[in-house]
């Protein structure tokens, strides 16, 4: 059963876990700024989950609508996550994101273009102008071959002046790591396993860049991909960082319904953003009933104003087809659970009877070619049946914002694992800037750590002897009358699917945390036949002690917060609460360890005020809807009139 | 709506392998990815199979269908006939490490060695300007998902091993042209795409362009276009003169 | 023999050399029985030399055009008579070779010979019985990079070809004739104008080798008319053997006096 024992080694600068587009981006600066670089990768090299993104980049260029700034890409963004946001973060983002998708032309991007020649930018939910760089509808793809490409390019350049041409940054693909080592408290290096051989594996690195992306594995209905087990999030926990937001689970909108095995599968918000519509059973946009307060100004109240915005963005409001996603996400299913639905328990989004069939294909081929290949649906002549899907968790690892570094010196956090920047919620588009964005900064702060290192850290011989133990373990714990590692894992799924998933309550919530802990004896005790040798079985059992981590993080931190806000509903604290926004809910391992019966904690935190030039960004009446009143003073001016009067 | 098929999965590895029968619960709109995790989770839970995303977009899951090279996520259920044996193998132009997952490193190598995007010296980062017309042939291109069935498919380096070291197939040919059809990039590679690449070994029978799960037309749009452009530089001895002339003065 | 088969390279060991389970062998065959019957059927009539004209209504037949043979009719000489009356040498014999090589490099014509003739490969995924292969990297096949310079020669034969076509709108009296053998005429040099513009070579040359479309307005403009004709270079291909080969059959028909030529005007 057992193959050998030896474990590879390798020793680099910085390490950087996940080839998304987060990490891609962290190892082209660290490579940058002199280091030697891995990058470790759970699947192939380009396979990463950022291909599945498909809207676009937000990034306020201004090149199609020029009142478009970072200001107002900040403010829509604070508003979207209901101002829970790390503003830092967000104004990080806001700042730096132009240059960020305009560097990625240099590495040979080729973006869909304006007549005048610039990058176009398309219209998305939640945010003002239309600010989505894209190509067609897999603009994911085209942002991890572009970064991709541009590691080989640097390769290339290693290659002429070395000889070899991973003398700079080598890619260690279809490896999982399995745990992190630490020595003094700071980072020292990782341990995995090579998923074709079985073979381990240790790195010794004093700065690790997590970039794992998600969690979404963990249910039954998701967008993400098999990778998204949380393995970041889990890692960091267990190397004694902290996790905030963790209740914060964004469920896009419009995933497929049908067929069954599809279900959950992405369509892009650029259907609605391009003018795709949404329609219950009776034939009615039904999300004009669902436009909440805080959002009335903004959206349009009438189909008619809502059809003209499409060609005069600038004297008519949006259609609240294109609010933010937790709003429409939540309104489907209340029009679902009312009777309302479409066949196959979802609703209709429409986008024939807005556009020709040549311009739907030309600007949604990937929507196109996915129903007609998945559910034989024309949809240049029907509607598509949508229904929300699990996509994209707000929570992560707690890093500094500047940084990217968590509370563990020499680990850093970028992308979907790290958490903060989208507050409670996500605006589409923010997610490929954010890769970027905070790619490069992990990117570079770890090649500073590294630099400002005398000695570094070294890893202790009895910790990769525990972790290479550890990673055995399925195959020595594991009982004849053991179950499947895939029944453990739809368990799960089913289990947090059904009580902690898109409307949560209390007891729900209790049931879950008790199921999840028979779950985790469960796990323990997996049947897993046959060897190393690229072994589904053997990797699913390892990954369910992440996904079972991060799940009670997300079941606990959900069962805390009681008010709803942003992708984190409560049915029985069905509004948002001021006195919760300036709540952090901080994730981290307990005393008792992984193993005990409790193996997460969690602790309130307050947010760090924001910064009074931002503050003044927004309008006292705006601010007012989400801050209580002590938290308002020294805002710019009383009752001031325009947000606008800074720019 | 479910039934019954038969299955035949490739089970084995480098050193031996077989055909091994497996009956199977199919579903209504299931695809043979479905089927194949279906045997993970109950008789053949080390089946190995590598996957990502099962929407078509991440060119993870490759193998053979019945003999033909497909994207198992993409592959209805429906397509077959409930009565008919569904053979499942892996790519066969590739090592086998085990079961239905090869070693693709061949094509990793190969883009490590066609040169890279050079951008142009003079344009800052936001200062590029390129028309839409000017993008779309390299778009088209920009959509492999890199599957690499095309490589698979190939029959240059599928027939005959020896091939690949001076061939490097389809999917990069297209990255040639990308990269020569775009309009800022100031490098040159169309005599390498003849010397180094072995464009001249494509016959331009096609079966890339067939097999392509993103339909692009790599023939008539990637190749076909590239060969014209090398015998416009190698061939062509009237260009060739016209050249020769216009640098003397 | 073939490496799919042979694992010796670390790949799945599996005997077949496909395991395609539908009819794959049927288009490579259909292509070599069309091929061949219709380079039989062209064989043949080319060294007929005879029911090759209808004196009354100046029908001439593409495969002896340009007739430039003193065996030729002078009639149907348009061009004049240069060559010996050999039995062994074509009555064209400046074109058709100049037609066969044009269509021999073609980049369609190139994927079904290679196909069907060499089986190299017969099918996609159906191992090929070659040991070696080279593909195009050197003599002869290297030649085929040659064929936009008989793109270029079959630019003037097809304007010879329009020239026939319109020729045969007078009869021999020098009056407006007009007939059934007329509107095959110019069905078939339409469709040769198609077939030969809708050429890869030609896509190339009118502006493919272009990186910059939007300097170059109308050379984009051509060559996206272009580039729609060539997504269907292959239908274009079989459509023009099938007209050559009918125009010259009706030709020979009415000059055999198998029938007469159904007259609209005259």
């Amino acid at each position: 059963m057992a193959q050998s024992t030896e474990i590879e080694r390798h020793a680099y600068d910085v390490v950087v876990i996940g080839a998304g587009g987060s990490g891609l981006r962290a190892a082209i600066e660290a490579r940058a700024r002199g280091k030697r670089v891995a990058i470790i990768s759970k699947s192939l090299f380009g396979k990463a989950h950022t291909v599945m993104a498909e809207g676009g980049c937000a990034a306020a260029m201004g090149n199609v609508n020029p009142n478009d700034n970072w200001r107002v890409h900040f403010r829509d963004t604070m508003r979207g996550g209901k101002f829970l946001n790390d503003w830092r973060m967000a104004e990080l983002h806001a700042k730096e994101a132009p240059d960020r998708v305009w560097e990625l032309e240099t590495y040979g991007a080729l973006f869909d273009r304006t007549e005048d020649g610039k990058i176009s930018q398309r219209n998305f939910g939640g945010h003002t102008y239309p600010r989505l760089a894209h190509v067609g509808d897999r603009t994911g793809l085209e942002l991890i071959r572009t970064l991709q490409q541009k590691i080989v390019s640097l390769q290339q350049e290693d290659h002429r002046a070395t000889g070899d041409y991973e003398s700079g940054i080598r890619v260690f693909h279809e490896c999982t790591i399995t745990e992190l080592f630490k020595a003094d408290g700071r980072i020292a290096g990782c341990f995995g396993y090579f998923r074709d051989d079985g073979r381990f594996v240790r790195f010794d690195a004093p700065a690790i860049v997590l970039a794992t992306g998600g969690i979404g594995k963990s249910y039954s209905v998701t967008s993400n991909s098999w990778e998204y087990t949380g393995d970041g999030h889990a890692l960091a926990l267990r190397a004694g960082a902290t996790l905030i937001n963790m209740e914060f689970l964004q469920f896009h909108p419009t995933g497929m319904v049908w067929p069954p095995s599809v279900k959950g599968i992405l369509v892009t918000e650029s259907v609605r953003g391009d003018g795709g519509v949404l329609r219950n059973s009776e034939g009615k946009r039904f999300m004009f009933d669902y436009i909440p307060e805080v959002f009335r100004e903004q959206y349009a109240t009438t189909e008619e104003e809502g059809d003209r915005w499409y060609t005069d963005p600038d004297d008519n409001r949006r259609p609240p087809e294109l609010l933010p996603r937790d709003e429409v996400a939540r309104a489907i299913n209340s029009e679902v659970k009312a009777g309302r639905g479409s066949p196959h328990g979802g609703v209709f989004l429409d986008v024939s009877t807005r556009l020709k069939p040549e311009e739907i294909i030309r600007r949604l081929p990937s929507m196109h070619h996915q129903f007609k290949e998945l559910a034989d649906v024309d949809i240049t002549a029907e509607p598509m049946e949508v229904g929300p899907t699990c996509h994209y968790v707000m929570g992560g690892i707690e890093v500094d914002p500047d940084t990217a570094m968590s509370t563990v010196p020499g680990l850093f956090a970028a992308g979907e694992c790290a958490g903060g920047m989208h507050g409670s919620n996500r605006l589409g588009g923010n997610s490929l800037s954010d890769l970027l964005v905070f790619g490069r900064r992990a990117g570079l702060g770890a090649a500073e750590y590294a630099d400002s290192l005398g000695t570094r850290p070294a890893v202790e011989q009895d910790t990769v002897t525990a972790a290479a133990n550890r990673a055995m373990l399925p195959f020595s714990s594991a009982t004849d009358g053991g179950e499947n590692p895939f029944v453990v894992q739809l368990e799960l799924q089913k289990t947090m699917h059904e009580l902690v998933g898109i409307i949560r309550k209390a007891d729900e919530m209790e049931t879950a945390l008790k199921k999840l802990e028979g779950i985790a004896a469960r796990a323990r005790t997996v049947r897993v036949s046959g060897h190393r040798e690229f072994n589904p079985g053997w990797h699913l059992a390892l990954d369910l002690r992440n996904m079972l981590l991060v799940s009670l993080c997300v079941a606990k931190a959900a069962l805390e917060r009681q008010e709803s806000r942003g992708g984190h509903t409560r049915d029985d604290f069905p509004v948002m609460d001021s006195e919760w926004r300036n709540v952090l809910l901080v994730c981290s391992a307990s005393v008792g360890g992984e193993d005990s019966d409790d193996p997460v904690e969690i602790v309130r935190k307050e947010q760090v005020r924001m910064r009074s030039d931002l503050f003044d960004l927004f309008d006292l009446d705006e601010l007012k809807k989400y801050y209580t009143g002590e938290e308002l003073d020294g805002h710019r001016a009383d009752g001031a009139s325009s947000g606008e009067a800074k720019q | 709506m479910s039934y019954w098929a038969h299955f035949r999965v490739w089970r084995g590895d480098s050193e031996k392998g077989e055909l091994v029968d497996y009956p199977a619960e199919v579903n209504e709109g299931e695809v043979v990815l479905d089927i194949i995790h279906r045997l993970q989770q109950t008789e053949a839970g080390d089946l190995a199979v590598r996957w990502n995303c099962k929407a078509g977009k991440c060119g993870s899951c490759s193998a053979e269908i019945n003999g033909r090279p497909r994207l198992m996520c993409m592959t209805r259920m429906s397509t077959f006939e409930p009565d008919e044996v569904i053979t499942v193998t892996p790519l066969r132009t590739f090592p086998v490490i085990r079961d239905l997952v090869t070693d693709v490193s061949f094509n990793y190598t190969k883009a490590r060695e066609i040169p890279s995007f050079a951008p142009p010296p003079d344009l800052a980062p936001g200062e590029y300007r390129m028309q839409q017309v000017d993008v779309g042939r390299g778009q088209e291109f920009r959509k492999c998902i890199e599957c690499f069935l095309c490589q698979n498919v190939c029959h240059v380096v599928r027939d005959h091993e020896e091939n690949k070291q001076a061939f490097a197939g389809p999917r990069f040919f297209i990255r040639l042209a990308e990269l020569e059809m775009h309009p800022l990039d100031v490098g040159d590679r169309t005599e390498a795409a003849q010397d180094e690449h072995g464009l001249g070994y494509c016959n331009i029978t096609k079966c890339c362009t067939e097999v392509c799960p993103e339909h692009i037309k790599i023939t008539d749009n990637g190749i076909i276009p590239m060969k014209e452009r090398v015998v416009d530089r190698k061939y062509d001895p009237l260009i060739w003169l016209g050249n020769k002339i216009r640098r003397r003065r | 023999m073939s490496s799919t088969t042979d694992a010796s390279a670390g790949r799945a060991q599996i005997a077949e050399r496909t395991l395609r389970t539908d009819r794959w062998w049927l288009p490579p065959l259909a292509t070599l029985v069309g091929l061949s019957a219709w380079v039989i059927y062209a064989t043949v009539r080319v060294f007929l030399q005879q029911w090759y004209f209808v004196p009354d209504h100046n029908y001439l037949s593409p495969f002896y055009s340009p007739c430039i043979s003193y065996g030729c009719v002078p009639e149907a000489a348009h061009f004049g008579r240069v060559l010996p009356d050999l039995p062994w040498l074509p009555y064209a014999a400046v074109s058709l070779p100049f037609l066969l090589l044009f269509r021999l490099t073609c980049y369609y014509y190139r994927k079904a010979y290679y196909r069907s003739f060499w089986a190299s490969p017969p099918a996609c995924a159906v191992a090929e019985p070659h040991r070696r292969y080279t593909g195009e990297t050197r003599f002869p096949l290297l030649l085929q990079n040659a064929h936009r310079y008989f793109f270029y020669i079959a630019l003037i034969i097809t304007v010879i070809n329009t020239y026939d076509a319109i020729k045969a709108f007078q009869n021999a009296d020098g009056s407006l004739g007009f007939g059934l053998g007329n509107i095959i005429l110019v069905v078939n040099v339409v469709l040769l104008w198609i077939y030969t513009v809708s050429c890869h070579s030609c896509r190339s040359i009118i502006g493919g080798r272009l990186n910059h479309f939007s300097r170059h307005p109308l050379r984009y403009r051509l060559w996206g008319l272009v580039s729609r004709l060539n997504t269907r270079h292959m239908e274009w291909a079989w459509i023009t053997l099938a007209t050559l080969a009918i125009t010259d059959f009706y030709i020979m028909a009415v000059s055999a006096g198998w029938f007469a030529d159904p007259r609209i005007i005259n």
